[in-house]
């Protein structure tokens, strides 16, 4: 006799997988610590300082490096956008959410990069999964830097391509990967400019030369080098001379454009045909006229930005120096971008320095696993073309008296 | 190479690894038995592709769980 019904089953919760980093959270939050994942800005005052509980603080890790987000031209032309177009597209890019702004961002990009095709997406998260997922499919092989951003790791996810991932930045241990690949296999490698958690810069030169003898295509994220790493704000390709062995470049406007979205640049002949294949693109509503009409302007001034560039390299190696001098563990030994990363020797320590220097009126990000590499716990501080010499001196001040208080110093 | 010759070669490479001196046999588990983190099983499994000169994609590496899983993956991937 059985006389149990469906109601009486014991149900499994889907929730269990997340019990660990829920007890995770409930600990350290039980030391008192602030959340320093569920900060809120009351109010943004520039590009470098907002309102957090109550007080002014100095921004120092928003990925805001040009410090375009209150320019009065990409202001003006966010607000007449709105006039002229709404305040959105309702609509795919391939159906009625194609907008003059969309088709002029897009010439705005191939200027930018002087390349033949741009396509933009409405997140750069979307970018990276559209395109790789697209383009590696069954078959194919997607050699990639085990360090590689989420929406890399989402993209190859995505896909239907063999993924095989290298050690970071080691030339030797990708190249033994191409190598062996099957013969007459479609071979695509991911590599990024700039690897935000520690800030360091990718051999380009040297990898792009042996994925090109290899056969493979080459696809670059330079999301974070945009508008001030390279001659003319290109990125890391370009710094090193090897932009036109790019098969793809991908980007975002979320960082030094200062608004959202994201794109890919291409010179590859058959490139338009990916508006079609590539769902992320198709399935979703395009970005609002506001939004591309912002990114265009700004994109537009990047091109002729060469002294806020300047003070964006002084600030990073200032504050690198700086903060070295302090005894302060960084993740480069010198500094080869915007971001500085700095070590924390363990999670709940680094929460209390991440407090500490919000009580001072600096914010940050704290990086932690998975999202940073080899378990470590980051302090991530992003420059801003815009911090003046005296707010890098007042945040020197900050790191000091905080690395003091937390016993990191 | 037949499979014994794959196995002790396997063995060798697991060595390093296998910090807690755990006794492999063909159902040990990488991370249940020996508790290795995905870092570990990153340099492990570029350990085991520079020792036999393959490559074990990360679709391929969702489908071996135990050291016996992996010396029939090795041996097929030789050829």
């Amino acid at each position: 006799m059985n006389d149990m019904t469906p109601t009486d089953m014991q149900e499994t919760d889907l929730f269990s997988k997340f019990d660990a980093l829920i007890e995770t959270r409930r600990s350290l939050l039980a030391t008192g610590v602030t959340d320093p994942f569920s900060l809120v800005m009351e109010k943004v005052l520039s590009p470098t300082t907002a309102i957090c509980s109550g007080r002014e603080t100095i921004l120092l890790g928003t990925y805001n490096y040009m410090g375009m987000t209150f320019d009065p031209d990409v202001i003006a032309a966010g607000k007449q956008a709105l006039d002229d177009f709404g305040s959105g597209t309702t609509g795919s890019r391939v159906l009625n959410g194609t907008y003059a702004g969309h088709r002029a961002v897009e010439q705005a990009l191939k200027d930018f990069y002087g390349m033949d095709h741009a396509m933009v997406f409405s997140t750069g998260y979307q970018a990276n999964l559209g395109i790789i997922s697209t383009i590696a499919g069954k078959g194919d092989y997607i050699v990639l830097d085990i360090d590689s951003h989420a929406s890399i790791w989402d993209g190859c996810k995505m896909g239907d391509a063999e993924v095989v991932p290298f050690k970071h930045n080691d030339i030797e241990a990708m190249e033994k990967r191409l190598k062996r690949i099957p013969e007459g296999a479609g071979k695509l490698v991911v590599l990024e400019g700039v690897y935000s958690m520690l800030g360091d810069i990718a051999p380009l030169k040297e990898m792009i030369r042996i994925a090109k003898e290899n056969g493979a295509m080459v696809l670059v994220d330079e999301a974070h080098s945009m508008g001030f790493i390279g001659p003319n704000g290109r990125g890391v390709a370009e710094d090193q001379g090897v932009l036109d062995q790019v098969d793809f470049v991908i980007g975002t406007f979320s960082k030094s454009v200062g608004t959202v979205g994201g794109f890919c640049v291409s010179n590859h002949p058959k490139f338009e045909i990916m508006r079609l294949v590539c769902r992320p693109y198709v399935f979703t509503a395009s970005l609002p006229p506001s939004v591309v009409a912002t990114a265009a302007t700004s994109i537009r001034k990047l091109m002729h930005a060469g002294a806020k560039r300047t003070h964006l390299w002084e600030n990073s190696r200032t504050l690198h120096k700086a903060l070295t001098d302090l005894g302060f563990k960084l993740g480069t030994a010198e500094p080869q971008s915007a971001i500085i990363a700095v070590i924390m020797p363990d999670l709940e320590r680094g929460a209390m320095m991440w407090e500490a220097l919000l009580r001072e009126g600096l914010y940050v990000n704290l990086a932690r696993p998975p999202a940073t590499p080899a378990g470590m716990t980051l302090l991530r501080c992003s420059l801003c073309a815009e911090h003046t010499a005296e707010q890098v001196a007042i945040i020197t001040g900050m790191f000091e008296r905080a690395g003091k208080a937390v016993g990191i110093i | 190479m037949d499979r014994a010759a794959i196995a002790a070669r396997i063995a060798e490479v697991i060595e390093p690894f296998n910090k807690n001196g755990i006794a492999i046999t063909e159902t040990t588990s990488f991370a249940g038995d020996l508790e290795w983190d995905s870092l570990t099983v990153m340099d492990f499994v570029a350990a085991i592709e520079d020792e036999f000169d393959i490559i074990i994609s990360m679709n391929q590496q969702a489908e071996i769980e135990t050291y016996g899983q992996l010396i029939d993956a090795v041996t097929t991937l030789q050829g």
